[in-house]
């Protein structure tokens, strides 16, 4: 499948900003389930480099009084469903890192309690994770607007709603618990011409199957990725994937808009 | 002095200059030394203490002799082993060889607060991680030498070492002249060639270097404006430098400088908002990121705190085995990882003759000396253990040497460690010498200035 996608962000400041720096982390990079045909991030002329993780990373600065600050990242990629299972991807660190607690990944007793249900019905490492997709995705409800991008994985379980992020979140830090490496991953999902929701930027998770290798799981759709997914950023929880992350000073409030277009040829 | 009583032969001079100096004139002396050092504004702020944040660190007159030859091999075990935690640096955060043979358990690295996943890949310039480390020694008898911990993140100290030599210059010039130290003045223009020889390779023109610090309320900023004031660069805090461009610029009143090489003094969390605590405000936005770009070299590079960790300490002599393929020159001193349940046992069967240290802690809190512990201290570090066992380590104590020092009893022996500076660049350099920190109690092993530690003159002679 043939996907186009377009990604703006805007931050308008209510009153001038006097300075923002944003770190951007908008490149896929081809693997054995996709392959990128052009991409592009603001310009081009921003600096760059590969983060811990791999994630080719943009970061620039405005420094002097502005009052929007705007990111857009455009590009084809091509897919191939491979069931979730990845290959050939780009790997900095190994498998053993991903078993790191984060603050937002850090697990409470509740986080526990599931861990230890998922152990007591199923048996294979594939099937636990199976097992733990369907559990995280019973125990939090989809429901846009009740999380924050902060909110931890313990926050969103106690909570029992929350969106995509808290999903990936709340199944690395059940995954740890049971001893397998999980990450977090940042992308986009194509929910086809029938789809009931707007494409937006989507997040999901991934586990290590020593048999396999690395096998996405998305919580928050019940199902392992498809070729309507693309794969752009990795990180043991969403602060360190973050598609954009920036700090501005200025004393007025600012706003957000994110609009995210995916079209696709089959 | 020897474990068996009598005074070594480096110390003959300063036996005969004591016997000739009557008690009152060290006394003397003692006064003045305090207002030289009030003077100076050198004084160190105590965490966690209450009382006088101004307070002065305690300065023992007599200073600590170190003979040439003692020197000679102290310094070649410096260098292995700062060589080592270096190499030991650049392995874990490039192909993790040491972690693949098993050498160095994975999750002792992966799963330490002090690992930094987001310099995995990093190549700092001249392959220089610890730019400035800080090795603390003792000695337990003539020949062998134990590290107790290395200070591999923002060690201090060094403005002490700089300045009891300019007091004992000052308050006793015959007695250093009838000797021949070698000098450590050389030390801030060692320190700024170290740091000029890490710039960026990029960096064409000679390099602009500043030092960060997070400002006066920090208790080391008398040493942060001290050096660099000695070493000719600007002293800087976050909001003094931004990033733009990809590049790190210092504001000037002539307009934006750029800036190649960071010599920080903050934490690795607070360095930038953007990439570590977002509510810092002691950082600079986008500063990791330019790092990571290789536009400019933080000193000491980011994550060096997994090579000074305690729980890693236990294996720098295998780190030497396995980069440099020599037996460890320094000792370690026997560590128990409370993590580890064998070891857990031991220890808390055995609390009362051991030292329980925090595995992250630093500056000597939240310590155990077990043979001047009491029982409630004791049933209060067995549940702290309990409670989060991979949080603490235990040594034995040592059979620690002693020096004379002048203390209110008038001249009596006192536990001593030894914290030599090692410079890493293209090359290591180490100042003869370093700083003494005395336990000023009787019988205490505590030597931290924190814990009312104090501090002397230390002379390296020179055969």
């Amino acid at each position: 499948m043939k996907l186009r996608i377009r990604h703006e962000t805007a931050h308008d400041y209510e009153a001038p900003s006097a300075s923002t720096v944003q770190l951007i982390r908008l490149t896929p990079r081809s693997h054995g389930g996709q392959r990128v045909r052009y991409w592009r991030v603001g310009d081009g002329s921003w600096p760059s480099f590969e983060d811990g993780f791999g994630n080719w990373t943009q970061f620039r600065a405005v420094q002097r009084p502005h009052g929007r600050v705007r990111v857009v990242a455009e590009g084809e990629v091509e897919t191939v469903d491979t069931q979730g299972v990845l290959r050939d991807t780009r790997e900095t660190l190994p498998v053993g890192a991903y078993l790191r607690e984060t603050g937002r990944t850090h697990p409470d007793d509740a986080i526990r309690a599931l861990a230890e249900d998922v152990l007591r019905s199923a048996n294979t490492e594939l099937d636990r994770l199976h097992t733990l997709m369907q559990l995280v995705r019973d125990k939090v409800d989809w429901v846009v607007g009740a999380t924050e991008s902060t909110t931890t994985a313990a926050e969103a379980l106690a909570h029992g709603r929350g969106v995509c992020q808290d999903h990936a979140q709340l199944f690395c830090s059940a995954a740890r618990l049971l001893g397998m490496p999980a990450r977090y991953v940042s992308g986009y999902f194509w929910p086809g011409e029938d789809g009931r929701d707007e494409p937006a930027s989507h997040a999901w998770a991934e586990g290590f199957v020593p048999a396999l290798g690395w096998v996405g799981f998305d919580a928050a759709n019940r199902q392992c990725p498809t070729d309507r997914y693309v794969r752009v950023a990795i990180g043991l929880d969403s602060f360190a994937a973050a598609p954009v992350h920036g700090v501005h000073f200025g004393s007025g409030a600012d706003s957000l808009a994110v609009t995210v277009r995916v079209d696709a040829d089959q | 002095m020897t474990a068996n009583g009598s005074v070594r032969p480096s110390y003959a001079q300063i036996r005969a200059w004591l016997d000739a100096m009557p008690i009152e004139a060290l006394d003397v002396k003692r006064r003045e030394a305090e207002l030289l050092f009030r003077r100076i504004g050198i004084t160190f702020a105590v965490y966690g203490e209450g009382g006088d944040p101004e307070r002065l660190i305690p300065f023992d007159l007599i200073p600590r002799i170190i003979a040439a030859e003692e020197w000679a091999r102290m310094s070649r075990g410096l260098t292995q082993r700062v060589r080592a935690l270096n190499a030991f640096l650049a392995d874990i955060y490039g192909n993790g060889e040491i972690l693949r043979a098993g050498k160095v358990p994975e999750e002792l690295v992966f799963k330490n607060e002090s690992w930094r996943p987001e310099m995995q890949g990093m190549q700092p310039a001249a392959g220089a991680w610890t730019h400035v480390a800080g090795i603390d020694i003792v000695r337990v008898d003539a020949d062998q030498f134990y590290v107790l911990e290395d200070n591999c993140r923002t060690p201090s100290g060094v403005s002490y070492m700089l300045e009891n030599r300019e007091a004992m210059l000052r308050l006793f010039p015959d007695l250093v002249s009838s000797h021949r130290i070698a000098p450590v003045a050389r030390y801030p223009e060692e320190l700024l060639e170290t740091l000029k020889s890490a710039a960026p390779p990029a960096c064409r023109s000679d390099p602009t270097v500043v030092l960060l610090t997070p400002g006066p309320l920090n208790s080391a900023y008398y040493e942060h404006s001290f050096l660099a004031d000695e070493m000719g660069v600007e002293l800087v805090e976050g909001a003094d430098l931004f990033v733009d461009d990809g590049l790190v610029w210092m504001r000037t009143t002539e307009g934006p400088k750029r800036v190649d090489v960071i010599y920080r003094r903050i934490d690795d969390e607070y360095l930038d908002p953007l990439s570590f605590k977002p509510d810092s405000m002691l950082g600079v936005a986008g500063l990791f990121a330019a790092y990571r770009a290789g536009a400019v070299t933080i000193a000491n590079a980011v994550g060096t705190g997994i090579a000074d960790d305690k729980a890693v300490y236990p294996y720098v002599p295998e780190m030497i085995r396995f980069y440099l393929g020599e037996e460890p020159l320094l000792q370690n001193v026997p560590t128990y990882l409370c993590g580890r349940p064998d070891d857990r046992a031991y220890v808390l069967d055995r609390l009362h003759e051991l030292v329980v240290k925090e595995a992250r802690g630093s500056g000597g809190y939240g310590m155990l000396i077990g043979p001047h512990s009491t029982a409630a201290q004791r049933d209060k570090f067995t549940a702290l253990i309990k409670a989060r066992p991979e949080d603490y380590v235990a040594q034995p104590t040592l059979a620690l040497s002693t020096v004379p020092c002048f203390v209110e009893s008038g001249i009596a022996p006192r536990h001593v460690d030894l914290r030599p500076f090692v410079l890493v660049g293209r090359d290591i350099r180490i100042i003869p010498g370093g700083l003494t920190r005395v336990a000023m109690r009787e019988g205490s092993l505590v030597v931290n200035s924190s814990q009312g530690g104090g501090t002397k003159d230390t002379w390296v002679l020179e055969s």
